[in-house]
């Protein structure tokens, strides 16, 4: 144990444990509640928030612009062309169910694991989830040109042309396995929200905060059967959530590995789509949290802990990308194919090889030789950084996977390249504006951290088994 | 829905949780069944207090099981039927009934439909939503459930409910308060 560099005063050092704390001493299941109930219903939104709000609203806005023009005009206005079919909407595609995936596996995963001191992290965990689904669902609709016309190979529905979509097509094991994931993320999200919602409704002031929250409430009273069959519900969904979580990035992969295109076509895909999806989910967990926790003074809710270990989940995970890499190169020189060979050659030396070497960095050589160190996964503006780069990296990874293979294939004379215009970047941005929209609207209006589950954490939660005992013992 | 009146329970304030399952426990030793008790997270000692079973009642497991199956099948013969009679697509030769594929949607169905049954038929064995209870017309409960009292209901359709003698018991287990409910 590392008892040298602890400061004997540092109330955030549980002294038994020597570890940082996952609560601040001294809260109460009042003052958790007021404080956490004031951030949304105080009259005062602070100034910060408007600007913030603004600001990332005027992005979103270029969204709206980005995507009025593309279905006035067509795709042609992207940077896509042939041989690279499939670029910046894909990347962003995949880049933003990623960054989802960390909420799932934070409000699952860790659940099922009795993770306590996930609980503090786990709501607007959930919400990134929820806000990056939306934006990464946007990219395969938007990228069909005219989806209002896509309606009827997406969806099997009976349709006058009486036709049916195809099963066989791992695009339509897409539509299945983002919409299952959105729907069972917004379910997971409120059921685990109403509890709170009530307390939201029986703390406002207003009438119309009341009449809201208590409609959104459903009339929860706290009643212990409700209780218990809620946390079934919860523990049921937690269950599905995680074969769901894993699924939803394979099946993406499977969009890249089910082609056989040189780069693509590998067995590894789907556990390395997966470790790198909850590896720029921590990320982008951390480039969430270090802010708010900042504006809205919540250092002793979302704490040192909480930070330090979403920074060993990134290591872990960022191991796994480390291997997937090696594993792409190992699995070139091993197929003995030669456009297998030229591809992995080409990705790292060929005319775009600048991006390999910037997800190296990111993904690996920066990340993963320093989260080692437990002072800088104690330092938030070190994590601050890492999340961004790696979420840059990871970012990268995808336009390696997707553009690097398509403009060199098997032909020589069919070899292109690819320049994304700037319609691409006005509808990328735009999404992260749209994502940090939500995001604003999400922490002014909900709570953003579950006063449930924090209060079950508490010194007090517990039953005094001796005084039960010693009371009830007749 | 007929509009009652009278009593709806006699509704104990305590501080602590652990002196709410004390109650509890003693207002089921002493015979009352028809009882509930309310905290601001779930107290699992309280739900055992009351001869609350979660694990054999099965409610939710059952109908997010039944969700689920139901859920994957619908999508497997949707999926085979559509491939095979509806729509069947011949290309170069291969088969129709191409069940591997059709796994993946049908998997990911058997999730989206258990995930539904299981948090719509929680509320629905929670008889969720009912924006109104008697229990909001005490003038304590809103200020303490749902964030740091706990609370213990003993409901006068108790065949033993009685307003002095079960407002006594109630007093006896040293609660911060004992209010009448009406409905």
């Amino acid at each position: 144990m590392a008892t040298k560099d602890i400061t004997p005063h540092n109330p955030m050092i549980d002294p038994e444990t020597g570890e940082q704390r996952v609560i601040a001493p001294g809260y109460t299941f009042r003052s958790v509640t007021e404080k956490l109930t004031r951030i949304v219903l105080t009259p005062h939104t602070p100034l910060g928030w408007f600007f913030g709000f603004a600001l990332a609203g005027s992005i979103a806005m270029m969204l709206l612009v980005a995507v009025t023009w593309l279905f006035l005009k067509g795709t042609g206005i992207w940077g896509i062309t042939m041989p690279v079919a499939w670029g910046f909407a894909i990347i962003n595609f995949v880049w933003w169910i990623g960054i989802g995936h960390a909420g799932t596996l934070i409000s699952a995963i860790l659940l099922l694991f009795k993770q306590k001191w996930r609980n503090s992290i786990n709501r607007f965990a959930e919400a990134m989830t929820l806000f990056a689904v939306v934006c990464a669902a946007m990219f395969p609709v938007i990228h069909t040109g005219r989806p209002w016309l896509a309606i009827y190979w997406l969806f099997p529905y009976p349709n006058t042309m009486n036709y049916w979509p195809q099963f066989r097509s791992p695009l339509m094991w897409d539509v299945f396995a983002v919409s299952t994931y959105a729907t069972i993320s917004v379910v997971f999200w409120y059921i685990g929200m109403i509890p709170d919602l009530g307390t939201m409704r029986d703390r406002a002031k207003s009438k119309f905060g009341r009449f809201i929250y208590g409609q959104m409430a459903l009339g929860w009273r706290g009643s212990s059967r409700h209780w218990m069959r809620y946390e079934t519900a919860s523990l049921l969904l937690a269950g599905l959530a995680t074969p769901l979580v894993l699924s939803v990035h394979t099946v993406i992969s499977f969009d890249f590995a089910v082609a056989i295109m040189p780069g693509w076509h590998t067995t590894i895909f789907p556990p390395y789509f997966v470790a790198g999806a909850i590896y720029s989910g921590f990320a982008m967990v951390l480039t969430l949290a270090i802010p708010i926790r900042k504006f809205y003074h919540l250092e002793d809710l979302i704490t040192i802990r909480h930070l330090d270990n979403c920074g060993k989940v990134m290591l872990a995970t960022g191991f796994i990308v480390a291997y997937g890499y090696m594993t792409d190169i190992a699995y070139a020189w091993y197929s003995a194919d030669k456009w297998e060979f030229f591809m992995a050659w080409n990705r790292i030396f060929g005319p775009m090889g600048w991006s390999y070497w910037i997800l190296i960095f990111s993904n690996i050589a920066f990340p993963l030789t320093t989260l080692w160190s437990r002072r800088l996964r104690q330092n938030v503006a070190y994590l601050f950084i890492v999340s961004i780069i790696v979420n840059t990296g990871m970012w990268f990874e995808r336009f390696v996977i997707v553009v690097t293979s398509l403009t060199r294939d098997y032909l020589p004379s069919s070899w292109g390249t690819y320049r994304a215009t700037r319609w691409d970047y006005m509808t990328f941005v735009g999404t992260l504006g749209l994502f940090t929209t939500l995001f604003f609207l999400f922490i002014r209006l909900l709570p953003m951290i579950p006063m449930s589950e924090l209060r079950q954490i508490l010194p007090g939660a517990k039953i005094n088994q001796a005084e039960l005992q010693h009371k009830g013992g007749d | 829905m007929p509009v009652r009146e009278g009593i709806y329970g006699l509704l104990a304030e305590f501080d602590t949780p652990t002196e709410l399952v004390v109650a509890a426990k003693a207002s089921y030793n002493a015979g009352y069944r028809r009882m509930d008790c309310y905290t601001p997270y779930p107290v699992e000692e309280a739900a055992e207090a009351i001869g609350f079973d979660e694990p054999k009642e099965k409610g939710v497991s059952r109908v997010c099981l039944l969700g689920g199956i139901l859920g994957g099948l619908a999508m497997f013969t949707l999926e085979s039927w559509i491939s095979i009679w509806a729509y069947p697509l011949d290309i170069a030769g291969r088969g129709k009934f191409s069940w591997v594929a059709f796994i993946i949607p049908a998997y990911e169905w058997t999730i989206l439909w258990a995930g539904l049954c299981a948090g719509f038929g929680m509320l629905a064995l929670n008889r969720l939503p009912s924006p109104y209870h008697p229990l909001f017309n005490a003038p304590n409960f809103r200020n303490g459930a749902t964030s740091d009292k706990f609370f213990l209901c003993l409901e006068a359709d108790d065949p033993r409910f009685s307003l002095t003698d079960t407002r006594s018991l109630l007093e006896s287990l040293r609660p911060v308060s004992v209010v009448e409910v009406e409905h």
